[in-house]
């Protein structure tokens, strides 16, 4: 930082001292946030790795046995297979996870693109639009769950008794799963639009004035002008959506229930191994699997982008 | 653009489909709501009719005395409030320090921990999950609300310090040069300089953290079992029987709980969607 030349001794001795000063402040500033995190997550996330190589009960962490990397796959001398990566349960999860994550994340850039260019356009009723669309992103997610289970019931719902004519969309994970992303569409699409939005605006209006003083359509200007200006907005967006969705829990585990949804999600999968049936070691390893998922998710969004701080 | 008077009817068809895709996205957004608040004033017994006649149904209230005399819902109530505004709190305090240092200072491996940070808010809640657990339980805080406080500071926390980090850098630099030539130290630069500036930032940032402590399900469940928070009572809401689904009683307790967040999302409305986007996009 100091490289630059310096024309007298005095001046950039002190400024060092100044910046060495700072430096030595915001580490005092940062300290409390670093031992929260560390305390919150660090220590934890290292708990959970290190619970992944044993085989332990929830109940009684400290009687643990070595197992390696059994946890992930481990086949007795009687050839039962123990690992969670030989569990057929956990790939159905895996499968249903990312159906889930790419379907709704798709649908919701649509839509939330169509409702942010109609809310971006000027008309009568414009500000209400744009009031209502924070009301499904305000909800709690256990409240839409609830709200939804009730529309799905299949005698008393909208959905599931008048549309479907009483069928239990919820009973069957093929079917369900279909369910879980209309929720999940519905609920946040407004949050996807509100990030659109914001990107719309800061597109200047005099670039169109002139697209259309030179006769280009207006589906011209959006294939042209608005979708490539707004692209850094809208993969950022989706990415923070799509890693929202690889780690859902909240709709499928109130509307499913604890069995079903640990063959919906990832998440689920993992809660009911370490929680439901106190596998300390068994649930960790999952964890582990989800944590390495999302992380390698993260680098390639971050190099891809090239995300920078400062 | 004169379309109007060239081609009236071409004009007319247009702004008639657009109005109309107007309406479907306001059904569609408002109508699952809506319909959970008129089945909230709904008798047990007209939850089977058809929906015209369940909409012109005899209003009642008495899910809703029915759910404010119950006594999950009361506690819920206090502790969601009570774990929420704490754990916010505390992640305010700390994060007005961290973003101050991170926005305002240089310093060696400043954008590493911008990147902790940042991690710490994608990674999944189940990561922890297993290792959380087993200290509530060796801290014997498993049940007590303190457990919930700490644990979603690991969510407010780095939320907190990535949005009021990025207020900090738009605060012109002169205001604190201005102090620290008087020589203040930097804490109180930052309680009597900063903060007054800031606080449009921190009202902002902690309803939306506070939003996220209040919604908060996965942490509510595993580590407690009778001081549940009210997403966890809504999810367990049981009738009577076993088969018996309370749908009026738990739109009630749904509304009840939502009504409170959608007010303080209209209110600050213009705040939210800045400190959104400081949020999410500001990647």
């Amino acid at each position: 930082m100091t490289t630059n030349a310096t024309p007298t001794q005095a001046a950039p001795v002190r400024r060092r001292g100044i910046e060495a000063a700072r430096a030595r402040q915001a580490i005092w500033l940062l300290l409390p946030t670093l031992i929260a995190i560390a305390v919150v997550a660090g220590y934890p996330l290292y708990r959970t790795f290190f619970f992944s190589l044993y085989e332990a009960n929830l109940t009684t962490p400290g009687e643990r046995t070595f197992l390696g990397l059994g946890n992930f796959w481990f086949t007795t001398e009687e050839g039962v297979p123990l690992g969670f990566l030989q569990d057929p349960k956990w790939w159905t999860a895996v499968k249903n996870t990312l159906l889930f994550t790419v379907v709704s994340v798709f649908l919701e850039t649509v839509f939330g693109m169509i409702i942010a260019l109609v809310v971006n356009s000027a008309f009568k009723g414009r500000a209400f639009l744009r009031t209502a669309m924070l009301v499904p992103w305000a909800i709690p997610t256990v409240v839409s769950a609830q709200m939804w289970a009730y529309m799905y019931n299949d005698s008393f719902g909208l959905v599931g008794r008048g549309i479907l004519g009483g069928q239990a969309l919820l009973a069957d994970v093929d079917s369900a799963i279909w369910a879980m992303i209309a929720v999940d569409v519905w609920k946040t699409t407004s949050f996807m639009a509100l990030l659109i939005l914001a990107g719309l605006q800061s597109l200047p209006s005099d670039m169109y004035e002139a697209a259309d003083m030179d006769g280009a359509s207006k589906w011209t200007q959006f294939w042209r002008m608005t979708l490539p200006l707004l692209r850094p907005a809208l993969l950022v967006a989706l990415v923070f959506r799509s890693l929202d969705a690889l780690r859902v829990f909240d709709i499928m585990y109130v509307m499913l229930g604890a069995n079903t949804a640990s063959s919906t999600s990832m998440t689920g999968y993992a809660r009911q191994a370490l929680i439901d049936n106190s596998l300390l070691g068994l649930g960790s390893a999952v964890a582990v699997a989800i944590f390495l998922i999302i992380m390698v998710i993260v680098v390639i969004y971050v190099t891809a982008f090239r995300v920078k701080f400062d | 653009m004169n379309l109007q008077k060239t081609n009236p009817a071409l004009y007319y068809t247009q702004r008639v489909l657009f109005y109309l895709l107007v309406i479907v996205i306001t059904v569609y957004l408002l109508f699952p709501f809506l319909w959970a608040v008129l089945t909230s004033f709904r008798r047990a017994g007209d939850l089977f009719l058809p929906p015209l006649q369940f909409i012109t149904a005899p209003t009642t209230l008495s899910n809703y005395t029915q759910v404010f005399a119950n006594a999950n819902f009361q506690r819920g109530l206090l502790f969601s409030v009570i774990v929420a505004v704490v754990s916010v709190l505390i992640s305010l305090l700390l994060g007005s320090f961290a973003a101050y240092a991170l926005g305002r200072f240089k310093f060696r491996g400043k954008s590493m921990i911008l990147y902790i940070i940042l991690a710490v808010s994608v990674f999944p809640q189940i990561a922890v999950l297993g290792g959380l657990f087993t200290l509530v339980q060796a801290t014997n805080l498993f049940n007590n609300p303190i457990s919930l406080i700490f644990s979603y500071l690991i969510f407010t926390i780095p939320f907190t310090v990535w949005v009021l980090t990025s207020f900090v850098r738009d605060i012109p630099g002169e205001l604190e040069e201005a102090a620290l030539v008087d020589g203040a130290s930097p804490l109180q630069t930052l309680f009597q300089v900063l903060f007054p500036v800031m606080m449009p930032a921190l009202v902002t940032t902690g309803l939306l953290a506070f939003i996220n402590a209040w919604n908060e399900y996965l942490f509510a469940l595993t580590f407690t079992s009778s001081n549940r928070t009210v997403p966890v009572v809504i999810a367990n809401y049981s009738g009577a029987s076993q088969f018996d689904q309370p749908w009026g009683p738990i739109m009630a307790a749904s509304i009840v709980v939502t009504v409170p967040l959608i007010i303080l999302v209209l209110v600050f409305q213009r705040n939210i969607v800045s400190g959104l986007t400081a949020g999410a996009v500001k990647g």
